[in-house]
């Protein structure tokens, strides 16, 4: 398989997944439930998912790995396997998309505040992000995906952590942005300017942004990251925000509608594009049929 | 400028220990506790909660307000008991079972204490039974439910339910809120609010705290 960072270079377009999340609970994730926990318990179910989003035509594939670092594992008394959970979320991937698409890993915010505005200590925030991340690399991932951040510190950290521990991976770093008055910023004050400026310095090949918007707002911010950023860009929107009707959660955004935003997304230059929370294969499969 | 504005300002700046030197000296003046709480902390807060509002400022910046308002409030609170001051009304907010998400839900408890409201906060990963067991002892007319996840929303309505079955529909009202959540969601799991941010949520919080019997 070519490497991604020259694909991407060469101007070639690649479609990522869709959601996780929502994927799981069809399959009997239960509220309330360790979604990474299934990692050790139901790993055929990662790899039926991943083969889903394999046959869309994703060309990325996430691992669930999300809240899989040791500060997120440790609230379901799991952190003692966060190698083990790591490992068979790669794994399952790679046995679904064989070589035929790249695993990459997941790695989310722990949920904690870094001091001074919280408890969390910068040093057992990275020590944790190397632990996971060394488990993705020696498992076999294609790349690292830091997503859904809303803190630069925490994403810089994550970054540099798999630089300190994976220096070979390529790294996509995304961020989630709220829309203001005065432009897009995270809840935690992360211009877009700043987010590509730190993101860069710490050694992320790949920026954007995921979640918190359906597409047509992420069109917006993809265009702020083309203004400011020379590095290639990946933009995961969800498909709206939830509604619900049944019992079941139901996202507004209809598979054409996002390819009609997709069209938009790849004038603004966006590099990878896929979806968040919400996202389904026939998503996926309407985004390859845009991006061709 | 007055001390209380000059305890409003601070509380902006998030200047702890000026904020607390402050209270201590208008209590000094012979200010009177909820006086200094209104025109002071409550004010500050409320100037803060809209900056944020409209992400004038952002996260950090709340917290550290909320630092030096709690600085204040922990001066003020043993004296507007022996007062008999009433609160606002009182709170049971957590982010539901297995959702270990809190900072919104600590931004909304912020919020209450902010202005003025008695929060029962039980953290994160809370079972259905302790909202509605910690709202029935311990006097609570609102249960605020936070959830981050897609995964973890559904637990929203088992609270709900659970307030129902218990014979409390009516006297405890349920305000959910987060990421995911949305006025269509609260209707449907049959909530009596939805809070679409801290700011936000505490307006629903007033109104319905204010219909209780």
């Amino acid at each position: 398989m070519k490497l991604l960072l020259e694909r991407l270079r060469a101007g070639e377009v690649l479609v990522g997944d869709g959601a996780w999340g929502t994927m799981l609970m069809a399959r009997g994730l239960r509220p309330g439930e360790s979604p990474e926990g299934l990692n050790l318990t139901r790993p055929e179910v990662l790899e039926e998912i991943a083969t889903q989003y394999l046959e869309a035509g994703a060309d990325l594939i996430t691992t669930n790995t999300f809240g899989a670092s040791p500060a997120r594992l440790r609230q379901f008394g799991l952190d003692g396997r966060t190698e083990a959970i790591n490992r068979a979320a790669v794994e399952a991937v790679r046995r679904a998309a064989q070589s035929r698409a790249y695993v990459s890993a997941s790695v989310g915010p722990t949920g904690h505040l870094l001091k001074p505005y919280g408890d969390a200590d910068p040093v057992d925030i990275a020590a944790g992000f190397e632990r996971q991340i060394r488990s993705l690399a020696e498992a076999g991932a294609d790349l690292i995906c830091i997503e859904t951040m809303t803190d630069l510190t925490e994403a810089v950290l994550a970054v540099r952590a798999v630089r300190a521990v994976a220096d070979n991976l390529p790294v996509m770093a995304t961020m989630t942005f709220d829309k203001t008055r005065r432009g897009y910023f995270t809840v935690m004050g992360v211009s877009v300017e700043q987010a590509v400026q730190g993101l860069i310095d710490a050694g992320a090949d790949v920026l954007g942004s995921n979640c918190g918007h359906g597409s047509e707002t992420m069109v917006e911010i993809a265009r702020e990251f083309r203004a400011r950023s020379p590095r290639p860009i990946a933009i995961q929107p969800n498909a709206g925000l939830p509604g619900h009707r049944g019992g079941v959660l139901v996202y507004p955004e209809t598979p054409e509608f996002m390819a009609q935003q997709a069209r938009e997304l790849l004038a603004a230059g966006v590099a990878i594009i896929g979806g968040c929370c919400g996202t389904t294969p026939e998503h996926v499969r309407a985004l390859r049929r845009v991006v061709g | 400028m007055s001390i209380l504005s000059d305890i409003a300002a601070g509380l902006q700046k998030g200047e702890d220990d000026r904020v607390a030197e402050l209270v201590r000296q208008a209590l000094d003046e012979n200010r009177e506790a909820v006086t200094i709480l209104n025109e002071g902390l409550i004010a500050g807060m409320r100037v803060v909660g809209e900056q944020f509002r409209v992400r004038e400022i952002f996260l950090p910046d709340v917290l550290l307000a909320a630092r030096a308002m709690y600085a204040g409030l922990g001066l003020l609170k043993p004296l507007l008991a022996r007062d008999g001051i009433p609160t606002a009304g009182k709170v049971v907010i957590g982010s539901v079972q297995g959702d270990l998400h809190d900072i919104g839900k600590n931004l909304v408890g912020i919020m209450l204490a902010g202005a003025g409201f008695e929060v029962i906060d039980l953290g994160n990963d809370v079972a259905p039974h302790r909202f509605v067991d910690e709202a029935r002892d311990r006097g609570a007319s609102v249960i605020g439910l936070s959830a981050l996840l897609t995964t973890t929303m559904p637990v929203m309505k088992d609270v709900v339910d659970l307030v129902r079955s218990q014979g409390l529909h009516g006297k405890v009202r349920v305000i959910v809120g987060g990421a995911p959540v949305s006025d269509a969601w609260a209707r449907q799991i049959g909530a009596d609010a939805y809070g679409y941010d801290a700011a936000s949520a505490v307006e629903r919080i007033r109104t319905l705290a204010g219909a209780q019997a």
